[in-house]
């Protein structure tokens, strides 16, 4: 069975951090169910496999690692996206990145430990070349990768009134913070293959 | 037609974290408990959850709900050596105190104390945050899941020895990492598809 976390942290099959794995059999598994599920579903529905793709790739170039930010750049090319599409995303990714985690607290004893940060909006160039609902996908992207605890209801209105369906936002989201999930472990693992005992 | 976010009744938001019960109100629209679909009920792997609107929301696209709640159970509940099951909790407690998830923090904060008795240190975690000193294993924890949730990702070579220091083998440093990472997963969508709520 395809792994694709093993794969991209360069763990060999049969090696001992290989089958440290195995003790979290199901974890394995479903981590690679998630990945499918979002990437090859049953039905893609109105969020289309390039699209996701898209903001895929967008996320990992801004998490930085390489190993995960060439495999997205490639699925996105593999997906069928246009080398205008393909500059878009890894431009607005370069213009994007910035330190995170940043963000505000319900006012109170927490508003000491606001902090801000980049609030980002998609570029004129890329705008064009994303389209209206795209584009306000990766401004809601940036904003979960970056400063989760800025949400509010304004930009799931956002989403909506750029042609996303309720549903569409949780995969969205699903698909967003999965790829939070499996960058770090992607790199955790990384580091501990790194480090044999 | 373009659908509408939701309104929460009117509630008392959490201003603290806190190890107190916290409910949570969604921002948009859950599948109603009686129109679920037999997958819908599957995904959610636990009949009780269709109580639950944020899994209701999140059943919306079952698939991947389901491999979700599958990836969670198994890296925090499994009983199978590694990491002891307090210490997963802290890694997700210090995760979401890290990321600013209340709600989460909530949850996973009051595990971790049930677990280790160790109430007073869980509390000091969510009162000081990640910088707060407990003692050199939970400091180690502490920090590798904080280092795994900066972003860019500052997990290295060095937070490896630092929880092999500690006592960690290589299956507890795997659980740290997933406990860790799963809660950059959890926090993101709790935090942005609704609010916690105290339960008075």
């Amino acid at each position: 069975m395809t792994d694709m976390i093993n794969m991209l942290a360069g763990i060999a099959p049969g090696s001992a951090l290989d089958k440290a794995r195995d003790a979290r059999p199901e974890a394995r598994r479903q981590a690679q169910a998630s990945y499918d599920a979002l990437f090859s579903p049953t039905e893609a529905g109105t969020f289309s496999l390039q699209d996701r793709f898209a903001v895929a790739a967008f996320v990992a170039a801004l998490h930085g690692r390489d190993e995960t930010r060439d495999f997205y750049k490639e699925q996105l090319v593999a997906a069928g996206a246009s080398p205008e599409l393909q500059v878009a995303v890894a431009s607005e990714a370069f213009e994007a990145r910035t330190h995170g985690p940043y963000g505000h607290y319900p006012a109170g004893p927490l508003s000491l430990e606001n902090s801000d940060g980049m609030v980002y909006a998609v570029g004129p160039t890329a705008r064009h070349v994303l389209g209206q609902r795209l584009a306000t996908a990766f401004e809601h992207t940036h904003m979960l990768v970056y400063h989760p605890r800025d949400a509010a209801p304004a930009s799931l209105q956002a989403m909506l009134d750029a042609g996303w369906s309720t549903t569409d936002i949780v995969t969205l989201s699903q698909l967003v913070s999965f790829l939070a999930f499996q960058i770090r472990v992607v790199a955790g693992l990384k580091a501990l293959n790194a480090r044999p005992a | 037609m373009t659908e509408k976010t939701q309104t929460p009744p009117a509630h008392t938001e959490p201003v603290v974290f806190t190890r107190d019960q916290l409910d949570w109100l969604p921002w948009l629209e859950p599948a109603a408990e009686e129109t679920l679909t037999p997958r819908q009920k599957e995904s959610l792997v636990d009949a009780a959850r269709a109580k639950s609107p944020y899994f209701r929301l999140l059943a919306r696209d079952p698939d991947i709900l389901e491999a979700r709640t599958r990836t969670d159970k198994d890296i925090f509940y499994n009983p199978q050596a590694g990491l002891p099951r307090a210490e997963r909790e802290l890694a997700a407690a210090a995760t979401s105190r890290l990321n600013g998830c209340i709600y989460c923090a909530s949850v996973h904060a009051r595990h971790a104390a049930i677990y280790s008795k160790r109430e007073r240190d869980v509390q000091k975690l969510l009162d000081q945050g990640i910088s707060v000193d407990l003692d050199p294993r939970w400091n180690a924890i502490v920090a590798a899941s904080a280092a795994l949730t900066g972003i860019p990702i500052d997990f290295g070579p060095d937070d490896i020895d630092r929880l092999r220091s500690v006592g960690l083998d290589d299956l507890a440093i795997i659980d740290v990492i997933n406990a860790a990472s799963f809660f950059n997963w959890a926090n993101r969508l709790m935090l942005s598809l609704g609010e916690p709520a105290t339960t008075d």
